[in-house]
């Protein structure tokens, strides 16, 4: 175990696996020679050469297909977003080859590719670079999506997203990459696609969070805590597949749930979620799902209207308490 | 700083309009969340009010002895600052005649319409009093306040104000897990108070109402019977005077017609050898440290353990279903100096001779006392009516709607029966059953009463 930030977790993640495994590339913008426009892979250029940190030019479309033709003939490339915003000039790519050739070769094609890169509002970063880009890619059958939350998640999903023989996206955060935490050094070590975090147990209710949601949904159980109520979260990790028996043992727990998601709500993972707890545990909830969402509305640049538009603290807090009929509704 | 208004409580399904018999505290008083307030009166019990707000009992409108129709304003309780006006002024429609009847709430009055005619005094409320717009609250004692808040609230995740939980008295909203927890602990969601949002019955609603304690039987002095008076002929004074309908008289009257009119009732009588029983029973009291069974115990045993086997007759009719039941809430006519009235032994199958016994004694004495708990008047599925004591041969009682039938039973007498040796003398027992021919046949009715009197008739097997 060691302590290192998120973004060194991932790095490590990209290293090991590129040395165990010869078929793992690196590809993307600025990539090599500047090291990633968030250093995530720094270093990486003079340990594996050019041909396995490939740079490109500003073309996500184009590198995202030579990726995907590389995975189809056998490599393991991992393509980096600058941004997850620039992938939706590669959706094509991403939805109609992707996702979709290994159904339509009857099986004769994988395609074992990462396509990574940060996502999800930053600060002040305005409407195009402030979106929660999972959305576009957890409708699409044969897509895995991966949030990991935490330094230890971020090493041990990535390393299982590599070594997924299926087309894996893969979203880190601006927010998180110089977040702390302990990190396995052990190069053995995966954290599986598919399988839920129990981030803190609790008895009152559920609160289903990822990535900063989930930091933000842990200082509002905090608090509640003084107040008597057990906050249990549950962080999904991967959204697709998602692990809904984690979630829903939970609930069956808690009786109450409330969904926190960054993006807007309309259709989101809250929708998703909230039906699947209806569907699954209707007879044993206490009071509806509470979603928590984003502003139906772009992300604006002041900081005042992001805070609006943004699930804080303080509405996870609020809605947790409602849920729990602990707002004053006696 | 929240108003908070005092209504007529909904404290039975049939509750239209309750009398306030007296006031535990007068206006100016300080009351405190929890307080008794008033006691109330209705078709079948005395009920406490407790209040749900703290402050000033600013306002009484109904005054004791007055009755008011379930959901009006009967009182108001807030801060001294507060300005109760409105609200008293709203509550125009809920309770005119008692707002009339109360030189205190002139102002009130100055700030209704006009138009609206002064009422008539005295007579009955209840019959002439609008409903309050949104019609009566739905059932729960704790809903007859609304604690109104004077200031906007603070948050938007803020409750919205709670609207009635049933409005139309039909639906009862609850969370799944309150369902699912009521129809396991056996609590009739329809008398639980709902704490959620628009008064949504949630987990801990159900949960305290279950762990309400299914009171202690508080051994109070049996009552006397009432003896034989001699009775002087009168021979001045008028010649007949009317006597007002007491509330429980007066729902008995309105009751009964409703179910014999609609409710096709059919009859069949059988009897029951009871010497066997009657030995066990004079065994069973001759035992120290138990309670005294009754024959009207065994009967409740039997009954309840044979409608396991026969559930076609413990069932009701529902319009367009036949609703079976498959445990055994056991109505048990309790006769009372001035009417009637059913108490409710829950989950008879489930219980022994003795407790029986004792659960039976407590639901009568406490009955004649009217301290009944208003849950533990409804939801039986099957009643028995027993007259055994005034030395009735036989007789057919009136189903209790929605229940599918009733048994009535008479004396245990002593006949001259024909045995293998001759004529000798034993115990005999009539009873009649009334069945509802929408749920069920005579067949079905023969049959039951056929396994009752088998059961009666082996008596041991009551024990096991």
């Amino acid at each position: 175990m060691a302590v290192m930030t998120y973004r060194e977790a991932l790095n490590l993640a990209l290293r090991e696996e590129m040395r165990r495994d010869p078929d793992v590339f690196v590809i993307g913008e600025e990539v090599g020679l500047y090291e990633g426009a968030y250093k995530v892979t720094q270093g990486l250029l003079k340990e594996f050469g050019p041909k396995r940190i490939v740079d490109t030019p500003i073309a996500e479309s184009g590198f995202t297909g030579v990726g995907i033709g590389a995975a189809m003939v056998g490599l393991r490339p991992v393509v980096e977003m600058m941004t997850f915003n620039f992938a939706l000039l590669a959706l094509d790519q991403i939805v109609n080859s992707a996702a979709k050739l290994n159904y339509m070769s009857g099986g004769q094609y994988n395609v074992p590719i990462v396509i990574r890169g940060p996502g999800g509002p930053a600060h002040q970063l305005a409407a195009q670079h402030s979106q929660s880009m999972e959305v576009y890619f957890y409708h699409v059958p044969g897509l895995k999506v991966v949030r990991p939350s935490t330094p230890m998640d971020a090493k041990g999903l990535l390393k299982s997203a590599i070594r997924d023989d299926n087309p894996v996206i893969f979203i880190e955060s601006e927010t998180l990459y110089n977040v702390k935490g302990e990190v396995s050094e052990d190069p053995d070590f995966l954290v599986p696609l598919g399988q839920a975090a129990v981030r803190r147990e609790g008895t009152d209710v559920t609160v289903i969070a990822y990535m900063g949601m989930m930091y933000r949904a842990m200082e509002a159980a905090e608090e509640l805590a003084k107040d008597g109520i057990s906050v249990e979260i549950v962080d999904p990790r991967t959204l697709q597949p998602l692990d809904t028996e984690t979630i829903i043992r939970s609930v069956r727990k808690t009786h109450r749930a409330v969904v926190v998601e960054a993006g807007a709500g309309f259709a989101g993972m809250g929708s998703e979620i909230a039906t699947e707890i209806t569907e699954e545990a209707f007879d044993d909830l206490d009071a509806p799902v509470a979603r928590v969402t984003g502003a139906q509305a772009p992300m604006p640049y002041a900081r005042s209207l992001e805070r609006l538009k943004t699930p804080t603290k303080e509405k996870i807090a609020d809605a947790i308490r409602q849920v729990c009929y602990a707002n004053g509704s006696r | 700083m929240a108003v908070t208004k005092v209504v007529m409580p909904k404290l039975s399904e049939q509750m239209e309009a309750g009398k306030v018999i007296k006031w535990l505290k007068k206006e100016g008083d300080r009351v405190q969340s929890g307080d008794i307030l008033a006691e109330v009166e209705t078709d079948k019990a005395d009920v406490e009010m407790e209040a749900f707000g703290s402050g000033v009992l600013r306002k009484i409108l109904v005054s004791a002895g007055d009755k008011a129709p379930v959901g009006a304003l009967i009182g108001v309780i807030a801060e001294e600052g507060d300005d109760i006006n409105a609200v008293v002024a709203q509550a125009g429609g809920g309770a005119p005649s008692a707002a009339a009847s109360s030189a205190g709430a002139k102002p009130a009055m100055a700030d209704r319409p006009a138009a609206v005619p002064p009422q008539p005094k005295s007579e009955d409320h209840a019959e002439r009093t609008p409903s309050p717009s949104k019609g009566p609250e739905s059932p729960g004692i704790r809903r007859a306040q609304e604690t109104v808040a004077q200031q906007p609230a603070v948050t938007e995740m803020a409750p919205r104000p709670q609207a009635p939980a049933a409005a139309d008295g039909g639906r009862v909203k609850a969370s799944p897990l309150a369902r699912k927890i009521a129809a396991q602990s056996g609590v009739d969601l329809k008398l639980v108070h709902g704490s959620g949002p628009g008064g949504r019955i949630v987990r801990r609603d159900v949960e305290a109402a279950a762990a309400a304690p299914a009171a202690a039987a508080a051994p109070s002095a049996a009552a006397p019977s009432p003896a034989l008076r001699p009775v002087t002929p009168t021979v001045t004074g008028p010649e007949y005077e009317d006597v007002a309908l007491s509330t429980m008289r007066a729902a008995i009257a309105k009751r009964m017609p409703l179910s014999k009119a609609p409710v096709p009732h059919f009859y069949v009588t059988s009897e029951v050898a009871m010497d066997r029983a009657w030995e066990l029973r004079e065994e069973l009291n001759g035992l120290e440290g138990q309670p005294k069974i009754s024959v009207n115990d065994l009967v409740i045993r039997t009954c309840a353990l044979t409608l396991l086997h026969h559930p076609g007759v413990n069932a009701s009719f529902q319009g367009e279903s036949i609703r079976v039941f498959h445990r055994v809430h056991m109505g048990i006519a309790v006769a009372l100096e001035e009417g009637l009235i059913t108490p409710v032994l829950r989950d008879a199958h489930a219980k022994t001779l003795a407790q029986i016994a004792v659960e039976a004694r407590d639901l009568a004495e406490r009955a004649r006392q009217r301290k009944l708990r208003t849950q533990e008047l409804s939801g039986a599925t099957f009643s028995i009516s027993n007259l055994g004591m005034f030395d009735v041969r036989d007789f057919s009682a009136i189903i209790n709607p929605p229940e599918g039938a009733i048994l009535a039973v008479g004396s245990v007498r002593k006949v001259p029966v024909v045995t293998d040796e001759g004529l000798g003398v034993g115990r005999r027992m009539a009873m009649t059953i009334s069945c509802d021919h929408r749920v069920m046949d005579g067949a079905m009715g023969a049959r039951f009463l056929q396994d009752v009197k088998r059961l009666l008739e082996e008596p041991l097997r009551l024990l096991v």
